[in-house]
Formats: C-alpha cells, structure tokens, sequence
C-alpha cells in the first residue's frame, strides 16, 4: 500500500479525501494519498445507535442512511462541500450549531480504526458508549487533522432525530439576547442551537411535540422566516455574513462569558460561546481577546496558510504535543504541519 | 544484590527524610500501621504497602513532591477516595502514594456558566450537593458516589446509571489542571467548548493516573429536569425483558437510566429491603424518563406500550418522586443484596453491543453451570455495560481460581462480542491480562508509547492500565483478530 511504502522510504504525505476541507489548517506538503475511495457502511443497527462506517463514506449518504431510520448524527458537522466524507469530518472535528446542547464530535466518536506513521494498523475504542480499556485514543485521533494517524474506519454513536423541531428569533441585542439565553437554559428550555447575529436572537427548539409547542408558545417568539433552513445555511457558511474574501475568524469561549464587541462584525453561534469574527485585525488582538476570556483563537478561513492558524500553544505544551506527535509518526510523515509547523 | 538492596534502602530513608521537610508532619505517614488503610483501594484482593503516603493540602506541595521524587528517581501512585474496583491506586512497595483527598476545595461555582472548579479530593456527591441549592446537578453518578473523588472519576472515566443520556466524565468536563511528572503545571482548556491543539483532555479522561496528576477540574453542570420518573416492569423471560431495551431505544427513547436484573438478584433484593419487585419474574427493567413534564409523560407512555408489546408480566409507574427513589432503591441495594447470598463475590464489568444482551446472558448461564458457580446479574442495560455478580467461598480451596477463569471467560465473551474488557471499572492491574485478547502488540505498543510521551522516565503509576507485550506473549497469546496468529511479531523479542 502506498502509505508503507511512504513509510520505508521516509517520504511526507498529504491524506486527502473530499476535499471539502482543505481549505482549513496549514498547508501541507507532500505527495496526496487519497483515502476517499475507501467507502461503505459496514454497520448500522438502529437500536444500538451506533454506525460502524469506512473513512471515505460521503457524509449527506451516510446522513441519509441515518435520516431513513429517524436518526442522526448529533453533532451536526459542516458539510462544506458536496465532497465531504466522515474521516474528513472526524479528522477535523467540527461541530454544527448543536454542539452546546448535544455535544461534540469527539463526544461521539466511540472507535477508531487507523494507520499510524509506521503504518502499523490500530483499533482503539469500540462500538460500546462505555468502555475504559485503554487510553482514549479515538478522541485523541478526532480533531487532529490527521497529524497523528490515517482514519480508515470510524464507529460513531447517533442519536434519535428529534419528534419535532421549530425555528424561532425575536430582536434582541446582543448582551440582552445572552441574558434571555441563560435564564431559558436554566429553565431548561429544550434549545437545540442559538445564534445572535446583532439583530436577533435565533433559536431552535427541539424535543416531543407537546414540549416544543409549549415552550414555543410561553417564550413568545416569532417564527423565523427562513424555517430550519437558517440551521443549515449557519452550518454552511452560507448566511450573508460569512460572504465574501476578509479573514474568518473562530473564537471559542467559555459559556457565561458576557458580550465581548470583538472588532469587526461579529456573529455568535453556540449559545454565546462560538464567536464568528469578520476582521482585519491582526491576529495579536483577536488572540489577546480570546486568552483575556480564557478561551482561543483560530483562523477559520482566508489566512496565510503557511502561518499561525491555530491559537499558540504554551511552550510546555507545545513540547507535549510533539512528542505524543513522535509516538505516532517519528518521521513526521503525516499531514506535517497541518496544525502547528513542524507538526 | 547486597549493594542494590542497601542503596535502595538509603535511597528510601533520604526521601522520607526530604519529603518531611516540604509537607507538614501529619502529611507524611510512613509507619506500617498508619499506610495500612492505603494498601488496596475497592479491589481488596490486591494489597501492597507503599514506601510512605503522603497526603499535601496544596497543590504546591503535591509539585514539591512531584520534583523531589523525580531528583530521587521515585515511583508515584496517585490515589483519590480509593474506591477504583480494578487496583489502580494499588500502592507500590518502593514508591510513594499520592493520596489527593485533602485537596478537597470546591474552588468557584459559577451559575450563570454552569460550571464548576474543583479540586481532585472533591466528592462527587459534595460537589453535587453544592450545585443543588441552585437547581443544577453534576451528571456522572457511579455507585460510589457518596465518597468517591471528581479526581478519580476523571482518571477512571467513571460513569453510572445516567451515561446513557448524560454520558461519562470525558462528556461533562471543560478543563483540567494537570502537574505532569516533573512537577510542571499543564493547562487543557480554560473552560471553553474546545481547546487548541490535540484533545488531550479526553485523553487524560480514563488514563488512571498514568500520564499526570490531575489536580484541578472544571466540570460542566446541568440544570436539574423538572420532573422524573420510573417504571418497572417485569418479564417471564430474559429474552424478552432484552428485547424491549432493544425496542425502546430503537423508537428513539432515551431514557436517563435504564437497568436490568436477572431473578438471582430480584430475590436477593426483595429479602433484603422488599422494594416491591415482582419477585417470579425472570428480568426486571427499570426505566427512568426526566425531562419537563410533556416529554416525560409521553416518554412513560411509549415505553410502558413496548413493554406490554414484549409481554411484560407486570408494569408499575411511580406515582411521584417518592415512589421513584423506592423503586431505585432495590437497585442501589442490590449489590449488598446479592453480598448476603455467598460469603464472597467477584464483580465482573465488561460492554457488549445491547443487541447480544439476550444471547450474552444464556451463555453466562451455561458457563456458571459449567464451572458450577452462581452467577447473578444486574446492570446498565441501557448501555450494554453488564455487571455479573459471580457468588463464591473463599474459604473453599481452589474456589477463587473457578471464579477468575470463569471471569476470564465471561471477558473474552463481551470481547468476541465486539464489546470491551471493562465499560466502567478500569483495567488497574485485574484487567491486564484481559487486555492482552482485546488489543493486538502494535496496539499496546501504541499505548505504552503515548505513555512516554507524558512520563519518559515511568514514574507515574507503573505497571498499571496496559501489559506489557511479555506479560501477554507468557499468557499464551490469546488475541486473534482477523484471521492473524497471535504475536508472531513477537519472536524477535
């Protein structure tokens, strides 16, 4: 296979599978190996809420798969693109506007199976929700931009798709939409995503029927006029504000955090907690913002891709992270740099 | 030999004397009978005393302790509450234990985040106790509750009765402060949803304590859902109290909690506290549905149809709040229950895919016949995480033997399966050899070197969580996936 042969000859790789992506993280040298071929479901059984599928399997088919069956995949990853496949979207680690309320991609990664730098092939986790044998390498893999190992295989937990869902908005200011935001989370309103773009606060609710009505009815909003579609454009990238060629930035804060007025326009998904940033700042200032709340910066899109994209590292930790790179791949064949130089 | 032994035992003798100059003196313990509470931790049938036991206030002392240990090339076992149940806080006889218990300060409890700081020595129930008053609860629950550790909980990935729906701890932490194993303080996310960089986070959830001592945690907490309740149902056959788990999750139910228990421990129960268990069924499930209001009463009404579906023999829905906590009593009663019906008995703790749970549990049957030793069976049938419950004497010679190989098999079944070794309990030092038939020597490998990359030197916790590769070849190579042989990359050993 063409990654041992890389391996005996020391030679870098580029993996590649959709394509969807490539746009985000570092450039990467090397000769392209291309996993999107490597397809199928080799599993799925409704009733364990788990799909068992092969790296290069198109993200919207297995979707559909799962939409057949009344299921999903929670976390609500970014397609963007039509390429997109679930070992580019568990090498990535993205999540959609569900996050704060159903959890991450890597919540939901239950089992990895992969190539490392040595081409040495490697099961970790499994198809079970509870299982501590072992170190958490599946998690370890997700979001690591293939840095690590090449995704062959990936067992993934889904969950129900909700009986219904509705998408609702009022005006509201930002530090007034945060507010409202955190007494219905503590009431425990059933919110499935929550974005304040400035002029609104948009929310999705989702749950039993009877619930969402209810809930629906007591807030007292006005249905949005672009229905659930508004979800999936957010996801995207599609709405107005992600249009054109300026810099994207992301940046992740902790939840509770109060209204930062970044510079720029700024859209916040996540409840509060996923800052979108279009700005020509330099990227010190976006960063001494994001650590002054305890969180960090990413340069989503249209940076320099030979730069800094992602939020520097302590030192300690930077040292950390080389050497967990070393115990997969020593010669630093895979995905080099993609993430931090030299990486 | 000599010289080795003399040097070692001066060796011991200048760390103790070091250690009591950095801790204060009730923080050092060092005589056989004050180590003797720490020499095992829930798993009582390995015990070893340490070199001394050391139990610092302050995070600055545990680095202190942490730098002088790496100066004198000493081992460090850190220990929470000691209530693991497969030896990972299983002291070792020339190294120090770590013992986190008196960093036990809730540090900040933010409510309009929803999340809490804590330190390790934090116990799960005081630190759920403490988000209560604002109506908000810490979602991980394991039966230990009462006095284990948020510390120990991250290091074993704990979970409980509410995973299904809540998940483990790795789902409801946003950081973690770390010393690693020269002392140096290691930050993984500051709170936010994510962090930069690999997820190291995850991977420190369930590393018992092998690539750092985790001394700060800040936990994610949840409002506290409105309203909640619990069905019981009973079944004439086990076959078809695991089909209605099958069915219900498979409608798109997921219920907080969802147990099972075979007659063996039904009866048990019942002569212990009478919880009003159907006592001539086969299976009993246990159903709980939170949420608001709407959600729950639809939920109880579509699971009670299920059940009937699947021929329950018996169905009862808690009025109220109180009739629920009875209900879960007999549950959180069982394994003292089953403790009255042998002199001893052996927990077992594996996952296997929910969908085998019916063909799991008659070969676990067949194989208490064969080794003619009684097995009963409660667990989290949600999640496929089984507990059997396997009764011996101790007292009887070669009985403890019986029931480890019967243990072993009932292992490599949840394995052959496609499940895993331990769902919840850690592997420590009982599941290192049920590690060898789940994962290949590349695979261990893998693991013993993700092990470096945090502790080069082997400092922290050695010898725990994953064999080495010699350990599994002497064990006579039990892992065959795929149609390879067994450990032929071995013989170049």
């Amino acid at each position: 296979m063409q990654l041992r042969e890389a391996c005996a000859s020391g030679r870098a790789v580029r993996i590649e599978g959709g394509g969807s992506k490539s746009f985000y993280g570092r450039q990467t040298r090397g000769e392209a190996l291309r996993v999107g071929s490597y397809q199928g479901i080799v599993s799925y059984r409704p009733e364990e809420l788990v799909v068992v599928a092969r790296a290069g399997t198109s993200l919207a088919e297995l979707e559909q798969v799962l939409a057949d069956k009344g299921q999903m995949l929670a976390f609500e990853p970014p397609h963007f693109g039509p390429g997109a496949t679930l070992g580019g979207t568990v090498a990535c680690g993205l999540s959609g506007p569900r996050r704060p309320y159903a959890g991450a991609c890597r919540d939901f990664v239950l089992g990895v199976h992969c190539l490392n730098g040595r081409g040495e092939e490697l099961r970790c986790g499994g198809q079970v929700l509870k299982n501590v044998a072992g170190y958490d390498l599946s998690r370890l893999l997700t979001g690591s931009l293939g840095t690590l190992g090449v995704l062959l295989e990936l067992s993934i937990r889904v969950l129900p798709v909700p009986e219904m869902e509705v998408s609702l908005r009022r005006p509201a200011r930002p530090p007034q939409a945060l507010e409202l935001l955190r007494t219905w989370e503590a009431r425990g309103a059933p919110l499935s995503a929550a974005v304040i773009d400035g002029e609104y606060l948009n929310v999705r609710l989702s749950g039993v029927a009877r619930l969402v009505d209810s809930v629906a009815t007591r807030l007292g909003l006005e249905r949005h006029p672009d229905g659930l579609r508004y979800w999936s454009e957010l996801r995207e990238q599609r709405l107005p504000f992600f249009a054109g060629e300026q810099a994207l930035w992301r940046l992740a804060v902790p939840p509770g955090t109060p209204f930062l007025s970044p510079p720029g326009k700024c859209l916040l998904d996540w409840g509060g907690s996923q800052y979108w940033i279009r700005s020509a700042v330099t990227p010190r200032v976006l960063r001494a913002l994001a650590e002054k709340e305890h969180g960090h910066a990413t340069l989503f899109r249209g940076g320099n891709a030979r730069g800094e994209l992602f939020h520097p590292l302590p030192s300690r930790l930077a040292a950390l992270h080389s050497r967990i790179k070393d115990a997969f791949d020593g010669q630093r064949i895979l995905n080099r740099g993609a993430m931090y130089p030299g990486l | 030999m000599v010289a080795q032994l003399s040097s070692s035992v001066s060796r011991g003798r200048e760390l103790l004397r070091r250690l009591a100059e950095i801790l204060p003196a009730e923080a050092l313990i060092s005589d056989r009978e004050g180590m003797r509470p720490y020499e095992c931790d829930g798993l009582t049938a390995y015990r070893r005393l340490p070199l001394c036991v050391v139990l610092p206030d302050t995070v600055e002392q545990v680095r202190a302790v942490l730098r002088l240990c790496r100066e004198l090339e000493t081992v460090v076992v850190t220990r929470g509450a000691g209530t693991g149940l497969s030896g990972g806080a299983l002291p070792h006889a020339e190294g120090v234990l770590l013992g986190l218990s008196r960093l036990n300060r809730i540090l900040e409890l933010d409510v309009r985040a929803r999340l809490a700081r804590v330190q390790p020595g934090v116990s799960n129930l005081a630190l759920s106790e403490a988000a209560a008053p604002h109506g908000l609860f810490y979602a991980p629950d394991p039966s230990s509750q009462v006095i284990c550790s948020i510390g120990g909980n991250v290091a074993e990935n704990s979970g409980g009765v509410h995973c299904l729906k809540y998940g483990l701890t790795v789902h409801n932490i946003q950081a973690l402060k770390l010393l690693d194993c020269d002392g140096e303080t290691l930050e993984l996310g500051r709170g936010a949803l994510d962090q930069a960089g690999y997820d190291l986070l995850a991977l420190l959830c369930g590393s018992e304590g092998m690539l750092g001592v985790i001394v700060e945690i800040t936990v994610r907490l949840l409002p506290r859902p409105a309203c909640s309740r619990v069905l019981l149902a009973g079944f004439g056959h086990v076959g078809d109290a695991a089909r209605a788990v099958a069915d219900v999750i498979g409608a798109g139910i997921i219920p907080a909690g969802l147990e099972m228990m075979d007659q063996g421990c039904i009866q048990a129960v019942e002569a212990y506290m009478q919880a009003g268990y159907p006592t001539e069924a086969a299976a009993l499930l246990l159903c709980e549905i939170d949420g608001e209001e709407e959600e729950v009463e639809s939920g109880l009404q579509h699971v009670a149809d299920i059940f009937r579906k699947r021929r329950a023999t018996s169905l009862r829905t808690a009025r109220d709040a109180a009739e629920s906590a009875r209900m879960w009593a007999g549950r959180k009663a069982a394994f003292p229950a089953v403790g009255r019906l042998a002199p001893d008995y052996y927990c077992l703790d594996g996952t296997i895919p929910r969908h085998r749970l019916g063909a799991v549990l008659e070969r676990i049957a067949e194989l208490s016949r064969l080794y003619d030793l009684r097995v009963v069976n409660v667990f989290h049938a949600g999640d496929g995480n089984l507990h059997p419950l396997v009764l011996y004497d101790n007292q009887r010679p070669g009985e403890l033997q019986r029931v480890e190989e019967l243990g072993k098999r009932i292992l490599e079944l949840c394995v052959a399966e496609g499940g895993t070794v331990t769902g919840e309990h850690g592997v420590g030092v009982e599941k290192l050899d049920p590690m060898c038939s789940q994962f290949s020597p590349v695979e261990l490998a893998q693991l013993h070197a993700v092990k470096q990359a945090f502790d080069p030197a082997g400092r922290l916790n050695p010898g725990k969580a994953v064999p080495l590769l010699r350990r599994c070849v002497e064990l006579g190579g039990m892992h065959v996936h795929g149609g390879r042989v067994p450990f032929p990359e071995l013989e170049r050993l």
